[in-house]
């Protein structure tokens, strides 16, 4: 039970053969036991889990049960919850109450879904490791001397290790998908404008978007499927976002005549040699299926991450003056002025890769390097999305490793902050080009998960989820899990 | 590359101690300098993203759906009075 799919846990609350409130305790039992080992929540509050369970029950005994009935979803510390701690995993919103749910989680809540608790991330979403979170770095079940991967590193690990059959995590530059892929999830991170960014504490605006890790591709569409919806309250939530049913996409399982573009610049030297020999053992599964796959280029994908860079952390170095120490967050002690509480507290509640960001974007943005930096990369922006769009003329679809190598150890890349940005290199441009992107798992290198990237054209997530559910239905990669928990490998 | 990080850090209203700045950097001129990659590109007539797609930006009626919810939001301030935020004197 505790490996299930939230599908065949939800099949068996509709048979009849649990409750919500069975599955909770199972779940919260599992928590109390590993979660020591492996820090994945930062926040769990069992009488309030029990609740959610015990009213889900109640509602299903009088009314036709709601799309995510019963199903626990543990969501990222990112995301505003009322009734507890919203902290980002940072210092400086130590005590901080959000007064307000996020949209999505209004959603999940309408959905019938029960919010496990918030789960470990790099602080801010800043980081691919998870090793930059104010509550300490997060194990990954699958050998917990690595990192998970990051940002949404709680939520990835606590999906991984069954501590929940999904999560909520967000993505600006594959914090969804790099954690998916390191820890042998699905993850997807839906077209930019899909899911409203409201209530979700903002690091990058024009990047930002938040989406489900979960064991299948069924299960990452149940939960999307309710995600997906236009939200007057946040501006750049698309309005007539072109939709379809989640669930048939799933079930269209026909790869004949699928043209899946091959990018060479995402099978670059230095990459690991497993990764590279399980993607491509992919695409023979995919070609045997019916597929064809076709050798693309995105000639700029090379400039991806410093165009990222420039962006997302221009855009942190905005959205985090907000943290004046005024309205809320931590305020050092005794300021002597306006100036200085400003400052120390920044100075005090902030980390040391919050404080580079800011630092980043700041300079990127500052007068005499404006065109340099911002505009430029704003360009070569539009230039990657061209790729893009010029690749779509020829393929349906473009399937690329999720990540170059397998999860690392703990403590190996803090060093070098720029060693660290390049791991995300094979998912920044999905978020550059606001496309949907999914990281399915796909076998191992050195006892390790590795994911398979596909990115479609803008809104059609349904080719994804084809395409994902095809190689699922082909392969039992998605049905490992760590022994060390309770697994089967 | 030669970055002022003291200048910059009081740009971000960020007090770097001595340690802390001279960390910061080496590694700031590191990531700018692998961020110089980007003048490789030639952009000469290429219009910068504004928006990842190409959708207008949603309107709604100009009335007010918000409700007053002052001292909710006012919980986590570090310090209020009256309903009003309190700070260090500005003006002496």
């Amino acid at each position: 039970m505790p490996f299930s799919s939230l599908s065949e846990i939800k099949t068996r609350l509709d048979a009849g053969q649990t409750t919500a409130v069975d599955v909770a305790k199972l779940y919260l039992d599992r928590i109390q036991a590993f979660n020591e080992n492996l820090n994945a929540f930062v926040h769990i509050d069992p009488e309030h889990v029990l609740a959610q369970a015990q009213a889900s029950d109640l509602y299903r005994a009088k009314h036709t049960p709601r799309p995510l009935e019963g199903l626990p979803i543990a969501i990222k510390d990112i995301f505003c919850t009322q009734d507890g701690p919203t902290r980002c995993c940072s210092k400086i919103l130590d005590g901080f109450e959000a007064p307000y749910d996020a949209h999505v989680i209004t959603l999940l809540k309408e959905a019938g879904a029960v919010l496990v608790g918030k789960t470990n991330m790099d602080e801010f979403a800043m980081g691919s490791s998870n090793e930059t979170s104010a509550f300490g770095s997060v194990q990954n079940p699958w050998n917990t001397d690595c990192i998970p991967g990051g940002s949404s590193g709680g939520s990835a690990a606590a999906v991984a290790a069954a501590l929940t059959p999904a999560a909520l995590g967000t993505d600006t530059g594959g914090s969804i998908r790099q954690p998916a892929s390191l820890t042998g999830l699905v993850g997807l991170k839906p077209t930019y404008g899909r899911v409203s960014r409201r209530g979700i504490i903002a690091f990058a605006s024009s990047l930002d978007q938040a989406g489900p890790m979960t064991r299948t591709v069924k299960d990452t569409a149940m939960i999307t499927s309710v995600l997906s919806s236009h939200d007057s309250g946040d501006s750049t939530s698309v309005v007539d976002a072109p939709d379809f049913n989640w669930l048939k996409a799933c079930e269209n399982r026909d790869m004949k005549g699928l043209r899946i573009g091959k990018p060479k610049e995402y099978f670059i030297d230095g990459m690991h040699d497993e990764v590279r020999a399980r993607i491509e053992e992919s695409l023979k599964i995919c070609t045997s299926l019916g597929a064809e796959i076709v050798d693309i280029s995105l000639p700029h994908t090379e400039y991806a991450v410093a165009a990222y860079y420039v962006i997302a952390s221009s855009e942190a170095s905005t959205n985090l003056s907000r943290y004046d120490a005024v309205r809320f967050g931590h305020r050092c002690e005794n300021p002597e002025d306006l100036e200085d509480m400003y400052a120390r507290s920044r100075d005090e509640g902030f980390g040391a890769e919050v404080k580079r960001r800011i630092l980043t974007g700041a300079f990127a943005l500052s007068s005499g390097y404006y065109d340099a930096y911002y505009l430029k990369a704003q360009q070569v922006r539009t230039l990657i999305s061209q790729d893009f769009k010029t690749a779509f003329e020829k393929v349906d679809i473009i399937a690329t490793p999720t990540s170059p190598i397998p999860a690392f150890k703990s403590g190996e890349k803090t060093d070098d902050p720029l060693t660290m940005y390049l791991s995300d290199i094979f998912t920044i441009a999905a978020n550059l080009a606001g496309l949907p992107g999914l990281s399915q798992p796909c076998g191992f290198a050195d006892n390790l998960p590795v994911g398979l990237q596909w990115i479609a054209p803008a809104w059609q997530e349904d080719k994804i989820l084809s395409a994902a559910s095809a190689y699922e239905e082909a392969t039992d990669w998605h049905t490992k899990s760590p022994a060390g928990f309770g697994g089967n490998l | 590359m030669d970055i002022n990080v003291n200048k910059i850090a009081n740009l971000s209203r960020i007090r770097l101690t001595q340690s802390e700045a001279d960390e910061l950097a080496p590694q700031l001129s590191s990531i700018m300098g692998y961020i110089d990659k980007l003048s490789e590109v030639n952009t000469g007539g290429v219009p910068p993203t504004a928006h990842p797609h190409d959708v207008p930006m949603p309107q709604r009626a100009d009335i007010v759906t918000n409700i007053d919810r002052r001292d909710a939001l006012q919980e986590s301030a570090p310090r209020t009075e009256s309903g009003l935020y309190v700070v260090p004197k500005v003006i002496e």
